[in-house]
């Protein structure tokens, strides 16, 4: 096992930045995701790492040592594909042992430690079998078979669960975790889905236009997301951002907006910095902090009920506000709510979240998020 | 909202047709005929005039004889089979011709063409790839008379282009035809080879020699563990269609009109003197039966491979 460290990397493909001068460490152990949209550079910097990719500006490292432009065999590195890329004229073992026999192993002994391998995968009746002739989750596992047969340094994933449906998905991601836990090995994981990011990280690295916007533990980044973009691609259903006005006086902080009832906040010196350029502010809250109130009680926000989604223990209600922008409530499903056209959502003020005109997270002087 | 409301049309159940039967039928007749004028009527003459002795002149030519195999056994008369200008002379020259411009030269070299044109930037590849196609196209005919003027002794680019590297000039289509017919026909078909393997590499996903790259693997064990397997398909493809082109090939005739003294007369050009500067008909036939047979046999080994595939 080994760290892994970018420095002021940079890949532009033609006029196009895929990754702009990034720059990031990650510890020996450590099982790091990289989330964001497609387009956004997670899989090019994967890419770098296993040097399938040069980067044109900027270093890579790998246990302290630049491998910038080292190539991938001499890497001493394992990855899992997103399409598995199994040989399809061999069967499992041939597969599995595919990189202890370029090492020159006798084929005794490199089908024995793949058969090992495989059983812990579950996979080990499978090896006489072509990978045409196994399932979609037989196939992850001996990808992932392949890539633990032989000692690596950084074990990289590219997106290996986004072929899998959700059933199988969910039993993979847990697998995975436990190997981490198992093995405490340095991982780099690539994908698009937050749960997939949330579950199996210790560290998350949030990536859009080729860019980090913040890297820090998966709790860190539901608490306390540093834009708005983040705040939006974390969460299920994604944090509701409300656009809204801000006053103050008195040392008090006044929110503004269509159907929101807010107590004045205590001003801080973030937020007297961020007013000092713009008074439209955005506020964040989570579905999840959000439930169905009476109407003129405390702190709240009104609309029309828009759906009212029932998915088992909880419900997902949408309300519409005025300017058509759209709320979601997780709510415990409670069947002697009867949800009438208005709507009225509360919540209380420790679990609001403010961003300036910029997206950026306004810092916070207590700890939990204001 | 601003589609029309569509009441669903009932197809008909009867299996699909483009055309009638009696319409498809009228427009096969011309092709039909043609083919029948020109392939399959000569295909049965040609079998029918090995029996006889029909030449162009004298008695034989108003009147030709039934002979019986004949014809076969003088081409297979043990006396005289190895000699110079005789069947079997051609016969083994051709084998060895297919041997080393068809199989080493041309699938070997394309093989090795194609693989290192994998690697390459995509424009170094386009680039690559427009030129042999470019030489691919040009006539037969162009070609060989290319090849002519590049290796005449006196006024040849290569003779000049050794001279003026202080290298010794030579006569080359006298004094090496064999090995120059095997350069020319190497150089005429490597392109084909190349393209058809090229394609069959490019349609090998890349993650497949990505994923070999990071477990360790050499370029020679990609090529030799992934690449060739998964073209295996092609590459038998690729076989018996050159060995069947070289096989039958009559280009070299442009360069060293089958000379000096037989040394480069395959058995297609063998046949064109036999039956039409000999004016042989009868014995001519007879070569052009056994050229047939081996085509056949290789046409049906083809099938069988081609039929494996499928299963």
């Amino acid at each position: 096992m080994a760290s892994v460290e970018f420095r002021h990397v940079t890949k532009t493909f033609g006029s196009f930045n895929a990754v702009s001068d990034v720059s990031f460490a990650i510890g020996d152990g450590e099982f790091v995701c990289l989330l964001g949209p497609s387009g956004c550079g997670k899989t090019t910097s994967l890419r770098m790492i296993a040097g399938l990719e040069t980067p044109s500006h900027g270093q890579v490292l790998i246990g302290g040592d630049d491998v910038t432009n080292l190539h991938p065999k001499d890497r001493q590195i394992s990855m899992v594909f997103q399409d598995y890329a199994l040989y399809p004229h061999m069967n499992l073992a041939d597969n599995i042992a595919y990189p202890l026999k370029v090492r020159g192993e006798p084929v005794q002994k490199r089908h024995g430690r793949a058969r090992e391998v495989a059983d812990v995968l579950k996979i080990g009746h499978l090896m006489d079998r072509l990978p045409s002739q196994i399932s979609g989750g037989q196939q992850q596992r001996t990808s992932l078979a392949r890539a633990l047969v032989y000692p690596s340094r950084v074990y990289l994933f590219d997106e290996p669960l986004s072929n899998l449906d959700a059933k199988l998905r969910l039993e993979a991601r847990g697998f995975l975790n436990h190997l981490q836990r198992d093995m405490g090995m340095t991982a780099v994981y690539v994908t698009h889905d937050q749960a997939e990011a949330m579950a199996l990280a210790t560290r998350i690295a949030v990536m859009d236009q080729g860019r980090i916007v913040q890297y820090a533990p998966p709790i860190e980044i539901y608490r306390r997301p540093a834009t708005t973009f983040v705040a939006n691609f974390v969460g299920n259903p994604p944090m509701n951002l409300v656009p809204v006005e801000a006053t103050h006086g008195d040392g008090q902080l006044q929110l503004k907006a269509d159907g929101l009832t807010l107590s004045p906040l205590p001003m801080s010196s973030g937020i007297a910095a961020a007013l000092a350029n713009s008074k439209s502010l955005t506020l964040g809250i989570r579905p999840e902090h959000l439930a169905i109130a009476e109407p003129g009680t405390g702190n709240a926000i009104s609309g029309t009920l828009f759906a009212n989604e029932n998915m088992g223990p909880e419900s997902l209600v949408t309300i519409e506000r005025p300017d058509a922008s759209r709320l979601t409530a997780r709510i415990f499903t409670d069947d002697h709510i009867a949800l009438t056209d208005a709507v009225t959502l509360g919540f209380s003020p420790e679990h609001i979240h403010l961003f300036d005109s910029t997206g950026a997270r306004i810092p916070a002087d207590r700890e939990q998020p204001l | 909202m601003t589609a029309e409301p569509t009441t669903p049309v009932p197809k008909p159940a009867r299996r699909f047709a483009l055309l009638s039967n009696r319409a498809g039928a009228v427009f096969l007749t011309p092709a039909g005929l043609l083919v029948a004028l020109f392939v399959i009527i000569p295909f049965f003459w040609v079998i029918f005039v090995s029996f006889t002795n029909r030449t162009l002149l004298g008695r034989t030519a108003l009147n030709p004889e039934f002979v019986g195999l004949a014809n076969y056994f003088a081409l297979f008369d043990p006396s005289n089979f190895f000699q110079r200008g005789q069947f079997g002379f051609s016969l083994i020259l051709t084998t060895q011709f297919v041997l080393a411009s068809a199989l080493i030269g041309q699938a070997l070299l394309g093989l090795l063409l194609a693989w290192l044109i994998q690697t390459v930037p995509p424009w170094i590849k386009r680039l690559t790839e427009t030129f042999v196609i470019a030489a691919w196209i040009l006539p037969e005919v162009v070609i060989g008379f290319a090849w002519f003027a590049f290796l005449d002794r006196d006024q040849g680019t290569l003779n000049a282009m050794l001279t003026s590297v202080g290298l010794p000039r030579g006569d080359f289509l006298l004094q090496q035809p064999f090995w120059v017919i095997v350069v020319f026909n190497t150089w005429r078909g490597a392109a084909f080879s190349m393209m058809l393997f090229n394609s069959a590499f490019s349609s090998i996903p890349p993650s497949y020699f990505q994923a070999a790259d990071v477990a360790g693997a050499s370029s020679w064990q990609k090529f030799k563990d992934i690449a060739l397997p998964l073209i295996r398909g092609h590459v038998v493809t690729d076989l018996i269609l050159i060995t069947m082109w070289t096989f039958n090939t009559f280009t070299p005739f442009l360069l060293t009109n089958g000379g000096p003294s037989y040394r480069t007369e395959l058995l297609s050009i063998y046949n064109y003197r036999v039956a039409f500067r000999d004016f042989e008909f009868g014995k001519g036939a007879a070569v052009g039966v056994i050229i047939m047979l081996v085509n056949l046999a290789f046409a049906l080994i083809y099938l069988t491979i081609g039929r494996k595939k499928r299963v």
